[in-house]
């Protein structure tokens, strides 16, 4: 266990003022203006200069004071027991995961709760589905996936064009564009088997650049960057949403009046099944041998083929099942926009929905959540800062990941308990692994 | 009839020949060890086996069976079991968890093996909710042979068990490994450096040298050579 030594903490603290002042003199201090004769002057901002190294100084000298009393705390710890925030997190797990659903259940009948929030509600709920489905190749297969946005793609482009070409419907397309998707999820497995960490990583952002790229030049079918529109709207289960309210319509066989809102309702709760599904599937597959496999996979690769797992196998698997749920989302995402073009399939997508699986701690279901809400909810939030957004959020990132290095919910619960359910903490377990 | 039989095998890593035609034999009940020094190519054979890295040449058969072409998860499945180097447990499994993925490979219902590997290391009953990572060294040994076990193999690979062990972990899992083999008819090969031990617990054994088989022999007869007694018992 290392304390806080005062003499190391007072020399970095004045080796991080040398390298802000050397930094910051000539970049904040020195400034030319133009006079009022139209000539150019340098004008000096001394006392600015001293206050950012001020606060360079201060932010410095309280982070080795922070870090020494975490270790002094973790020092403590006892080992056979989770962390103070393991169990938080364990309790917080047990009553967050059923009153989210209630009320993302209730949500369209809460009272304040108009177009806006129900779109804003979809909107988060497609990210917790996405997130959800890479959570299965990155967190539980431990596959590092940066070109999950490829699948979302082929399912929205599915959609799109078995609509547009041959007139099928969402319901007989949903599981098409599923189908589609774990094909290209099994596509991109095979040239990856061999590869880990990195090179994985390396692989499958070019995969997704690729999709993005052929969708937006291969004119002649997708309409390369106009675009496909007028995709078919999602109709609640053979009746359509209509404004004119006949017979034949949702409104007509209900005997409602008439309303845009219903349709609105209804795509909440149809990602809202979707989602669920997800997370269902998700969890069951963690308790049968194959999730198992999975995690295995992720742990140690060569421990798992020494046991007769089939890794070729088991990596597909991942690949396809992560990428099925994406195709799903991905139609979802077309019915719903109604228009769908490669400019909402870029690399920022992969990013943002893996930041939401990092952030939310890998191969947690509720964390997964949990961090979808605050990202997309965040960026609705922040945009009234306009360009300052990515700033605060790109802070509030780092802070979370200075703060809980393996994301907000970062124990994982046993899926074979025996008695009683205990939690393990992520702190106990060696940092960096799979 | 032997259960395993390596023949004349080569194998390696890149340009590196690790085995130069190493021929050895394991027999249905016996306990054989394999002692040889740091990077004589030990742990290459018991790769070699399980076919990775797959032989260069030579011939591995298994129950009469020519395994050496097979894939890795196809010879798993064929009645032996490994506790690699340096155990290799999963650790942020929990050690039921680790024990179910063992027997996976299998296909059986996992719950009367889960009940024999508990009866055999009571310690990992006890820990049996706690993740892997968590184990003691002696633990996570137990664990990885405990998960071998359980596709109920017939041949048990275990390599260097003693490694970074106290003295008193790995009597008790030298031990176990005597027990299984008297009482319920288990082979085993052993791979170790802890040449004293394994020649005591081993029916025949085996030196390697450079990826070369140089001697052969009873358990007692090597541990009476004055070469072994040289060169791997530190000549007292």
């Amino acid at each position: 266990m290392r304390g806080l030594d005062p003499q190391a903490a007072l020399k970095d603290m004045l080796l991080a003022g040398l390298v802000a002042l050397g930094l910051f003199a000539p970049l904040v201090g020195l400034r030319t203006d133009v006079a009022p004769t139209g000539a150019l002057f340098i004008r000096t901002r001394w006392t600015d200069v001293a206050i950012i190294v001020g606060l360079v100084m201060a932010g410095r000298l309280a982070m080795h004071i922070f870090l020494a009393r975490r270790e002094a705390r973790a020092a403590m710890a006892d080992l056979s027991k989770p962390g103070r925030f393991a169990t938080q997190a364990a309790w917080l797990a047990r009553i967050l995961g059923p009153v989210l659903l209630g009320v993302a259940l209730l949500l369209p009948a809460i009272p304040g709760v108009g177009r806006y929030e129900l779109d804003l509600g979809i909107l988060v709920l497609t990210y917790i589905m996405l997130g959800w489905g890479l959570n299965i190749v990155v967190g539980l297969a431990g596959l590092l996936d940066l070109g999950y946005v490829a699948f979302y793609a082929v399912g929205a482009y599915s959609y799109a064009l078995l609509a547009q070409y041959f007139g099928f419907s969402f319901w007989l397309c949903l599981p098409l564009a599923g189908i589609l998707s774990a094909f290209w999820g099994i596509l991109l497995g095979f040239p990856v088997l061999r590869l880990r960490g990195d090179y994985l990583a390396i692989v499958t952002l070019a995969f997704g650049e690729i999709i993005r790229i052929v969708l937006l030049n291969w004119v002649s079918l997708t309409g390369g960057s106009n675009g496909i529109s007028g995709i078919p709207r999602p109709s609640f289960f053979g009746l359509p949403f209509s404004m004119e309210g006949g017979p034949g319509t949702f409104a007509g066989f209900f005997g409602i009046e008439p309303s845009p809102v219903h349709r609105v309702i209804f795509l909440y709760y149809l990602i809202l099944a979707l989602a669920m599904l997800t997370n269902w599937v998700s969890v069951r597959l963690r308790r049968q041998p194959l999730g198992r496999a999975w995690e295995a996979m992720r742990e140690d690769e060569i421990a798992c083929r020494s046991l007769g797992i089939n890794i070729r196998n088991t990596k597909l698997s991942a690949f396809m099942i992560g990428a099925m749920f994406g195709g799903f989302a991905g139609a979802f995402f077309a019915t719903r926009q109604g228009f769908i073009s490669p400019e909402s399939f870029t690399f920022i997508e992969s990013a943002i929905i893996l930041a939401i699986v990092v952030l939310g701690g890998l191969g947690s279901q509720i964390g997964v959540a949990i961090a979808a809400i605050v990202m997309i909810g965040g960026f609705e939030l922040f945009r009234d800062l306009e360009e300052w957004r990515m700033l605060v959020f790109g802070a509030a990132m780092v802070l979370i990941m200075v703060w809980r290095p393996r994301g907000l919910v970062g124990s994982r619960q046993p899926t074979v308990v025996l008695r009683e359910r205990r939690r393990i903490g992520s702190e106990h377990v060696a940092e960096g692994r799979g | 009839m032997t259960m395993l039989h390596l023949d004349n095998v080569t194998a390696g890593y890149g340009a590196v020949q690790a085995l130069k035609g190493v021929t050895i034999e394991v027999h249905p009940g016996e306990i054989v060890t394999l002692i040889g020094a740091n990077g004589a190519g030990k742990s290459t054979l018991l790769m070699t086996l399980c076919g990775d890295p797959r032989a260069r040449s030579g011939r591995i058969s298994f129950e009469g069976r020519d395994i050496t072409q097979m894939p890795t998860h196809e010879i798993m499945q064929l009645g032996l079991a490994q506790a690699p180097e340096g155990r290799r447990i999963f650790p942020r499994m929990t050690v039921r968890e680790n024990l179910l993925i063992g027997a996976q490979v299998a296909g059986h219902d996992p719950g009367p093996e889960l009940e024999r590997v508990f009866a055999i290391f009571p310690r990992l009953h006890e820990r049996q909710a706690q993740r892997g990572g968590t184990l003691s060294g002696g633990e996570q040994q137990m664990l990885a042979i405990g998960r071998a076990l359980m596709s109920r193999p017939r041949l048990l690979l275990l390599d260097e068990p003693s490694l970074g062990l106290a003295p008193l972990i790995v009597r008790m899992i030298f031990d176990t490994i005597r027990r299984l083999n008297a009482e319920e008819g288990l082979t085993v090969l052993l791979v170790e450096q802890n040449a004293n031990q394994a020649l005591r617990l081993a029916h025949r054994g085996y030196v390697l040298v450079t990826g070369q088989i140089t001697m052969a022999g009873t358990g007692a007869e090597l541990l009476a050579r004055p070469e072994v007694r040289e060169a791997y018992l530190g000549g007292h």
